[in-house]
């Protein structure tokens, strides 16, 4: 929430964030996030720490979710760049990912080493559902908006197709398809704008 | 192991460069890649490390390290962990001096929007490879079965959706 203050005197509000403020802010956002980093990222860069302003953020983030790799990692790097240069983006990502890192190997280890165990068997089988169920759910939410746009259905069964049932390579249907889809987005853009 | 470390580079690069939408769109490929090409592990081993990565805080690519470590010990780790998130934080940093100038283009709003039905297709993708390696038990459908409609349907925090799933599974029923 936004003080009047702040919006009177952006520039007093501003706070600029240190090399070590990136690490541990962002390492911080590592060890707590579960789910979804982003929204966590975002109350903390605009409403806690005043890194930037709230659309700043936004700005930023429509950059970071046009490239590729993951809206939370491309963020670290964007906004460590930002206000430190190239050490701020590496301490940033580095406090993004180490301490993950570290906790993921650790359970990495220990699966390594029980997983012959039938309990053990069993846990971690019942824990690979559980974690395919949540990404199906994430597959109909996101699929959801677009059951009324026939073109995006045709393109995504297709890529669906192509991915898990052909197996066939990402690269290549990438090539092939995000080319289409980008042209009947264009060809529905000018629909719309067409009076 | 120098030859593993090289494959394992190249996968994890083109990866890095290919993951519009977010990490879920590239599990099929590094899969594909991991399990059907190299062999480096089952399925079901695959399966198990989204999971124990998805049990893990912090950005949803932990999986990347976690194949690392399994493929080639620490050497892995550090190969994959440069490979994927090297190259597109370089093109983030690239991409930020153009940001001014194209981020109110008409065209950069019909690529994004034209990369959406992609994304669907390829996090539905994600969702059926890893659903075909775990559930190999009825018990097993039924968890993600439930543990689907409990995250669409209620705000339980995913950690107890694993936590549920995991219980189940240790349970033991219906499993060998």
């Amino acid at each position: 929430m936004s003080t009047p203050a702040s919006l009177a005197d952006p520039e007093i509000a501003r706070t600029e964030p240190t090399v070590a403020q990136l690490f541990s802010g962002f390492l911080f956002l590592g060890l707590i996030g579960f789910g979804g980093v982003l929204p966590l990222a975002r109350t903390m860069v605009v409403e806690q720490r005043h890194w930037m302003s709230g659309k700043e953020f936004t700005d930023l983030l429509g950059l970071c979710q046009f490239l590729p790799g993951g809206n939370i990692i491309n963020m670290s790097v964007a906004i460590g760049l930002k206000f430190r240069g190239p050490l701020g983006a590496l301490a940033a990502l580095l406090g993004l990912i180490a301490a993950p890192t570290a906790i993921v190997i650790g359970l990495g280890i220990l699966y390594d080493h029980y997983q012959d165990d039938p309990h053990i068997r069993h846990l971690f089988a019942g824990l690979a559902a559980a974690a395919a169920g949540l990404l199906v759910a994430m597959a109909v939410k996101i699929a959801l908006p677009l059951r009324r746009k026939p073109a995006g259905i045709a393109i995504a069964l297709l890529c669906f197709l192509a991915i898990a049932i052909l197996r066939l390579p990402l690269l290549a249907t990438m090539l092939v398809l995000a080319p289409i889809s980008v042209l009947a987005s264009w060809k529905l853009d000018k629909g719309e704008n067409t009076p | 192991m120098s030859s593993v470390l090289i494959a394992l580079a190249l996968i994890f690069t083109q990866l890095s460069l290919l993951a519009f939408g977010g990490g879920n769109t590239i599990l099929p490929e590094m899969q594909r890649q991991v399990v059907e090409i190299h062999h480096w592990m089952t399925a079901q081993q695959f399966g198990a490390m989204f999971a124990l990565a998805q049990a893990a805080p912090g950005p949803n690519m932990m999986i990347v390290p976690l194949v690392g470590w399994h493929v080639a010990s620490w050497p892995g780790v550090l190969v994959t962990t440069l490979a994927k998130f090297g190259p597109s934080s370089l093109l983030t940093g690239i991409a930020m001096q153009l940001w001014e100038r194209f981020k109110d283009r008409p065209w950069r709003r019909i690529v994004q929007a034209g990369l959406v039905p992609m994304t669907v297709g390829l996090v539905t993708a994600s969702a059926a490879v890893i659903t075909q390696a775990s559930a190999h038990e009825w018990i097993l459908a039924a968890i993600v079965a439930v543990c689907t409609i409990a995250a669409l349907t209620t705000r339980l925090h995913p950690l107890l959706v694993l936590a549920f799933g995991a219980l189940v599974g240790l349970s033991g029923v219906g499993q060998i």
